[in-house]
């Protein structure tokens, strides 16, 4: 056994992240560590790694107990974190990322040829020839991904913490991590592979540790355990998976609400014509690069549309900034909440009430018994778990983060919301609940159009479904017509002869 | 071939600004060379040199700073202090003068450094506090007015003396520059310090020392301030409590125009010298400008232009980046 961690608590502000949980590793062992947001997977990590100190528990590392205090500690051990957002000095080249921290030296000094061999020889083992003197912003995810492994490699590390990373990689760059992890995995190195797509965990992990509400609930083999095993130890109840929620057809008779037309900004965004008619969820597909979330800046008014027409209610709209967008009842949900969305240490209160502060004014200032009513409406409402509204918006898990959002916008009494990603990194039994909210929303008569990477979200929400290829809408496909293979060949853009928009 | 070239190669557009600031001294010499007889006469660069040098030395402590993404509005305080610091241990031995006031500045520092890594302060806040106490501090030695200088135990010649043709203090920056440099290009710690103005949180998770770097960058800047306290008063024979007002901004713009970022992780010593000089040259050149007696610029007037020109060279970076990152 590689590492156990038992009887591992800890507390924040009075609340229980984790109660006595529990994970073992064993070596050149891949294993995958799952369970919904908030059921203390990061935590967990966390406290192994550092970041945090435990209130309780063990931790044995090669059967010797350990107490790390800081990450730098935990790293001298040969634990190698990758985290979600991928944790590299954005404006440091390639080569000096590997080797921040271990430079190697001649006289003191670094020796930056050794280190730029170095680099490009560990990058060479995952067969990626780049430039190692370029900052790594320069990279996309996966390129960024390969470098931070690759400092994990050359740290010789005996056991490497993967936080979700496939969540920004496409299908062809995770087979190259798979066979990544494999390559680790030959070398005797221990992976601990944290992720949400079951597909993804049966294809390369071991065994299987299960979390929920801050406790181990389930270990084994991951052979032994059936995907609805598995999915039921996450959600601790019969899983209601995605049922059809679609308003089967009956919007495309209603009126249009927002219709774009030949829009176009730059290179991202070059042809887009999409509508969403009232009280339907209009899904916006693609592949990574396909000008989604672009466009819907373009809507937003965040960016300057350069060619074509936005109407809103058949009227030509041209919106400079956000606010001339939301003043005409547009809301926009962004796709990264940690950089667009939340003020992390601003309360939950705060933070759902932020674009509503204008209208929530009585003589100028906040209205406040207003404000708590609102909130307190919409905590109960969207069913967001939180200790009270005053709580710090960062405390809260991925997917009850995302229902403030929600929450904020909602409070504004859009017509239109755009959602970018809404379920991104959050667990399979929240993705269900913020899908059914959003139905919920559509049928009241709220227009949403909704941008997912995920087919069966989708399949299983939308009205009818845009889908974007290199910049230009390439079909739309109506719910009579929604399938996997349909979506597919869409994102391929392979159609059929006579069905493209 | 490759390898000879690749110092020169542009990877990031901070190296557009780099050079840009370069190639801009080069055309204000230029200019001033073809436009005024006497400006590249052996009097007006030494002595340009020897005034330079002390705004030189905060610069360079203020880009180590920018660089991870703080601010050091102390160092005016901290000079003002150590001249008199300096001045008043002059009649011991020209040594005491000189570490009396190195100590002087190093104190400030440390201060700075203890009270943003352990009392988790804003640097903004935390130096403008310093600043205050530094200068009142240098108040309260002096008396209330400047102190003059030993000139028996041969002080002054750190300030007013030649080696090999060259003023001292211009020696003294020169040294602080290529320590500096290799400290931020060759030492480990001075990548250390590039990332953790990348971002301290992502520094402090691949394992790096943040608070101690930290704590060790203000201090190199009091250190820094401190000397350049000791070569102002040893240049002008006085510990002076008043001057130093507005010398931050100076080294601030100095920084800014050497194409460091304020926003931090990216920065370069050379080209923090070069926005210095280039800096100074304005006004060296305004004087000239002067002395021609076609025009006569105040001296309110002189620093409205060289406002401008600031302004002029920042935006230009600005867009010149801009450029080549769309590229």
């Amino acid at each position: 056994m590689l590492l156990s961690m038992q009887g591992i608590s800890k507390a924040f502000a009075g609340v229980a992240a984790l109660r006595s949980a529990s994970l073992e590793v064993g070596r050149a062992e891949v294993m995958a560590l799952v369970g919904q947001n908030g059921a203390g997977k990061s935590t967990l990590i966390k406290i192994l790694t550092g970041v945090y100190r435990r209130d309780e528990g063990t931790i044995a590392l090669d059967g010797r107990e350990v107490d790390f205090a800081m990450p730098a500690e935990s790293q001298a051990a040969g634990i190698a974190t990758i985290y979600q957002e991928i944790n590299l000095a954005p404006q440091r080249s390639v080569a000096e990322n590997i080797y921040l921290s271990r430079e190697p030296r001649r006289f003191g000094m670094i020796d930056h040829a050794a280190m730029r061999r170095g680099a490009e020889a560990v990058l060479a083992t995952f067969n990626l020839a780049i430039d190692v003197d370029r900052p790594v912003a320069r990279f996309d995810a996966a390129t960024r991904q390969m470098v931070a492994i690759a400092r994990a490699v050359t740290q010789n590390a005996r056991l490497v913490i993967m936080d979700e990373p496939t969540s920004s990689l496409d299908e062809r760059e995770v087979a190259v991590l798979f066979e990544t992890i494999r390559t680790l995995k030959r070398s005797g190195v221990s992976v601990i592979f944290i992720g949400h797509r079951l597909d993804e965990l049966y294809a390369i992990c071991d065994r299987v540790t299960i979390m929920r509400d801050g406790q181990t609930v389930a270990k084994s083999a991951m052979a032994d355990m059936s995907k609805m095993d598995l999915v039921r130890h996450m959600l601790g109840k019969e899983l209601a998976a995605f049922q059809a929620m679609a308003a089967d057809g009956a919007t495309s008779d209603r009126p249009v609400r927002l219709a774009v037309e030949k829009a176009g900004a730059g290179v991202r965004v070059r042809d887009v014509s999409l509508t969403v008619r009232e009280g339907e969820i209009s899904g916006l597909a693609g592949l990574l690069g396909s000008g989604r979330t672009e466009t819907a800046r373009l809507i937003f008014g965040a960016d300057r549309m350069e060619r074509g027409t936005i109407r809103m209610d058949g009227k030509a709209r041209d919106y400079r900034e956000p606010a001339a967008a939301i003043a005409d009842g547009i809301g926009l949900v962004s796709e990264d909440r940690k950089v667009d969305g939340i003020v992390p240490d601003m309360s939950i209160r705060e933070n759902m009430t932020l674009a509503l502060l204008p209208k929530l004014r009585k003589a100028g200032i906040v209205d406040r018994a207003r404000q708590d009513e609102i909130v307190a409406r919409y905590i109960r409402a969207l069913g967001i778990k939180c200790a009270s509204p005053d709580q710090p918006i960062k405390e809260l898990s991925g997917g009850n983060q995302q229902k403030v959002l929600l929450a904020r916008w909602l409070a504004t009494d859009p017509r239109v919301l755009i959602v970018d990603e809404p379920t991104r990194g959050i667990d399979i039994g929240a993705k269900s609940e913020i899908l059914k909210l959003l139905r919920g929303l559509a049928d009241e008569g709220l227009s949403v159009l909704m941008i997912s990477s995920e087919l069966e979200e989708l399949l299983a929400a939308a009205d009818r479904v845009t889908v974007l290829s290199d910049g230009s809408s390439v079909a739309e496909i109506a719910r009579k017509d929604l399938s996997e293979a349909a979506l597919l060949a869409a994102m391929a853009h392979q159609m059929p002869q006579g069905e493209t928009a | 071939m490759q390898a000879i070239l690749r110092p020169f190669a542009i990877k990031s557009s901070g190296d557009i600004a780099r050079l840009g600031v370069i190639l801009a001294l080069l055309g204000l010499i230029l200019f001033g060379a073809l436009r005024y007889d006497y400006f590249l006469s052996p009097y007006n660069i030494l002595s340009f040199l020897r005034y330079n040098s002390m705004f030189a030395l905060i610069a360079l402590g203020m880009a180590f700073v920018i660089i991870t993404g703080g601010i050091d509005l102390s160092v005016g305080g901290t000079a003002a202090m150590a001249s008199v610091v300096a001045a008043l241990l002059s009649p011991h031995h020209w040594a005491a003068g000189l570490l009396g006031g190195m100590a002087a500045g190093l104190a400030v520092g440390a201060v700075n450094g203890f009270i943003i890594t352990k009392m988790r302060i804003q640097p903004f806040i935390a130096t403008l506090a310093t600043m205050l106490a530094a200068y009142g501090t240098g108040l309260l030695l002096a008396g209330n007015q400047s102190v003059s200088v030993s000139y028996d135990s041969g002080f002054t010649v750190i300030g007013q003396d030649d080696f090999l043709g060259f003023p001292i203090p211009a020696w003294i920056a020169l040294a602080a520059y290529v320590a500096g440099w290799l400290v931020l290009e060759k030492l480990p710690i001075g990548r250390h310090i590039l990332a953790i103005g990348d971002g301290e949180a992502t520094a402090g998770l691949m394992g790096l020392k943040v608070e101690r770097t930290l704590a060790g960058v203000y201090l190199a800047s009091g250190a820094l301030a401190g000397l350049a306290g000791v070569v102002l008063a040893a240049q002008f024979g006085a510990g002076q409590p008043t001057e130093g007002v507005g010398w931050e901004l100076f080294a601030i713009a100095s920084v800014v125009v050497g194409g460091t970022l304020l926003t931090g992780g990216a920065g370069s010593v050379g080209a923090t010298l070069a926005g210095a000089l280039l800096l100074a040259m304005v006004f060296n050149i305004l004087n000239f400008e002067n002395g021609l007696g076609w025009i006569s610029l105040s001296a309110y007037w002189q620093s409205v232009i060289r406002g401008a020109f600031l302004l002029v060279v920042v935006v230009l970076q600005a867009k010149l980046m801009k450029k080549h990152e769309g590229a």
